[in-house]
């Protein structure tokens, strides 16, 4: 028996130990890059100090009893999950070539993104405990108590994780940074046309009619329960199956660019 | 899965149309020395075919030279043979597996350093080779006890920085430890000294020889360095357009072209200086470049005093002429009809 030909001392490392390495990977340079984050924290807290400050008081004098700060902090979580993703990271590590050095080793394919997506969840709930604290500050409270706080950011960092599947579809269709940042334009029309100022009943015309079918009116509806009304079943389910839709069809582009690069082998 | 023996064809082939030439008539021809086979293997993109038709086969234990310009094929075949880019014909095997059909059991057995060093600048030498170690399966004190022996291919005390912080040199030394992390039979090394200074040129050189020696392990090296494969290689396949246009260790391709070369530099019209030197008993062939012939005689010494009488005869002034002996480019030359340096 030749070296060439002798069973090699290396093995395949398995599904669970890929996944835990690659996402402690991406974990230590998202700690290495915190700078990257800051914006995704300004963002929130900038738009929550501008809504509540100039549609608090319209919004609650219209109608007494109605809390616009409860309301706004779910908008400011949104805002700060949304489109938070390490794909220019992945854009990187592909024009670097590292992406190449992990494609080689015996991995599963799906851990090259799943390891990332791990990284971006720890990210994305860690990212709802400031705004969280800025609404208890501001005083709101929950109505669903402590575990309605922990639903309400897992709710969030599922909604998080969903919507990265679009920003990994650019970054392995495309490979470049550029294409990678302007998918945050994808944010808007998800953000802005939907229930983010006002209550559902206060649109008409088509902004009411797309918010209808925008997922984020039920996710937005699902958090502002858990944050006003306690535990509603119902608008719960409907902000996890909006979740799950978005997820769905973002996660299966993203596979299917991570498909479509690794047999074109493309750089 | 098992291999079907090398084709005698390919050991014996000589030059006929557009197939390669073969000099070595030494190739392996029982599945266990076969560590990298190639037959027919093609690639496309789009319309243009980057390889066309490659056959190769290196012996397992060999080092094997893949030389050609830039665009010629290498990184593409070596793309393929690494399960990275799937052939769009022909096929090809590595440590005895089918590199489409057997793709993990390749990827097991083979260690790759890519043209472009394929680091993460943020991690640490230290992180990078243990995130490297555990998709390998290999544990923390198998992990730690590697990096140690790497002690004379990398700056160990280094590697607790971040990688951005390197030297060109020892990030280019440092892909070739993660390559070899998990211990690979075969090593595939992708013009592994490129841009790097000789200082580090030469360290790569001595780990290459110093792992086919003592460890065994057979070294698939593309270069467009004459010297580098002439001073490594076991055997020099030389690519062009996509094709092995000739093949054989570096002593043997360069005997091809003569035992001795005459470089004469001419004032004066080189074709007509050509058609005079050719006339002349003794030279094997002239080739012309620029103001340049390169003249293969089998007796350099003896030749250069009738060509430097010729050209003067026939009123073609040689302004230098320079006996040496063949290298690779001229092999290149004679067989793409270019020089490679």
């Amino acid at each position: 028996m030749t070296a060439a030909s002798a069973p090699p001392t290396a093995r395949s490392a398995g599904f669970l130990a890929d996944l835990s390495t690659l996402a402690g990977r991406a974990i230590r340079l998202m700690l290495r890059d915190l700078e990257g984050v800051i914006p995704a924290m300004i963002v929130p807290v900038f738009f929550f100090a501008v809504n509540v400050g100039s549609l608090q008081d319209q919004f609650e004098r219209a109608a007494p009893g109605f809390d616009y700060k409860a309301f706004q902090i779910p908008v400011a979580v949104i805002f700060a999950v949304t489109g938070v993703s390490r794909a220019s990271n992945l854009v990187i590590d592909i024009q670097q070539g590292y992406f190449d050095r992990l494609t080689i080793a015996p991995i599963r394919r799906v851990s090259l993104l799943l390891g990332l997506m791990i990284a971006d969840l720890v990210l994305v709930m860690a990212l709802t405990v400031p705004v969280l604290l800025m609404g208890f500050i501001a005083g709101v409270g929950f109505a669903s108590g402590p575990l309605g706080v922990l639903a309400f950011i897992v709710l969030a960092g599922c909604w998080g994780l969903a919507f990265t599947g679009f920003p990994y579809a650019i970054a392995l269709r495309t490979g470049s940074p550029a294409a990678v940042n302007s998918s945050f334009i994808l944010f808007f029309p998800f953000a802005f046309l939907t229930t983010t100022f006002a209550p559902k009943e206060a649109l008409t015309g088509w902004l009411g009619a797309v918010a209808t079918y925008n997922p984020v009116t039920y996710l937005l509806e699902g958090l502002r329960s858990l944050v006003s009304s306690g535990w509603d079943a119902a608008a719960l389910g409907r902000a996890a199956l909006a979740v799950l839709a978005v997820g769905a069809v973002s996660q299966l582009l993203a596979h299917a660019a991570l498909r479509g690069r690794l047999t074109s082998g493309r750089r | 899965m098992t291999l079907s023996p090398v084709p005698r064809a390919t050991a014996d082939r000589v030059r006929s149309g557009d197939g390669p030439l073969v000099v070595c008539g030494v190739v392996p021809t029982t599945d266990g020395d076969v560590a990298v086979l190639a037959e027919d293997l093609r690639r496309s993109f789009g319309a243009v075919e980057a390889v066309r038709s490659v056959d190769l086969a290196v012996r397992a234990g060999e080092i094997y030279g893949f030389l050609g310009p830039n665009g010629a094929g290498k990184s593409t075949c070596v793309r393929m043979l690494c399960t990275l880019l799937a052939p769009s014909g022909g096929r090809a095997a590595v440590g005895g597996f089918d590199v489409v059909r057997d793709v993990e059991a390749v990827r097991l057995r083979i260690g790759v350093a890519l043209q472009d060093a394929a680091l993460d600048a943020k991690l640490t030498g230290r992180e990078l080779l243990g995130v490297q170690g555990r998709l390998y399966g290999m544990s923390r004190k198998q992990i730690a006890a590697r990096i140690e022996s790497f002690g004379d291919l990398v700056d160990v005390a280094a590697l607790d920085r971040r990688i951005g912080t390197y030297s060109g040199g020892m990030r280019r030394r440092l892909d070739l430890a993660a390559a070899l992390m998990h211990d690979p039979r075969i090593l595939f090394l992708d013009e592994p000294t490129t841009g790097l200074d000789p200082v580090s040129r030469m360290r790569v050189w001595e780990e290459v020889r110093r792992m086919n020696r003592e460890d065994g392990m057979t070294i698939f090296l593309t270069t467009q360095y004459l010297e580098e494969a002439d001073a490594l290689a076991d055997r020099v396949g030389i690519i062009d357009g996509g094709r092995i246009v000739a093949e054989g260790t570096p002593d043997e391709l360069k005997r091809r072209i003569g035992v001795d070369v005459i470089v004469a530099r001419v004032e004066g019209d080189p074709a007509a200086a050509a058609t005079v030197v050719e006339s002349l008993d003794g030279i094997a062939s002239v080739a012309v470049h620029g103001d340049e012939l390169d003249i293969a005689t089998a007796d350099g010494a003896a030749a250069v005093g009738r060509v430097a009488v010729a050209l003067a005869a026939a009123g073609l002034h040689a302004s230098q002429l320079t006996l040496r002996r063949p290298t690779l480019d001229d092999v290149f030359l004679e067989v793409t009809g270019e020089r490679l340096s």
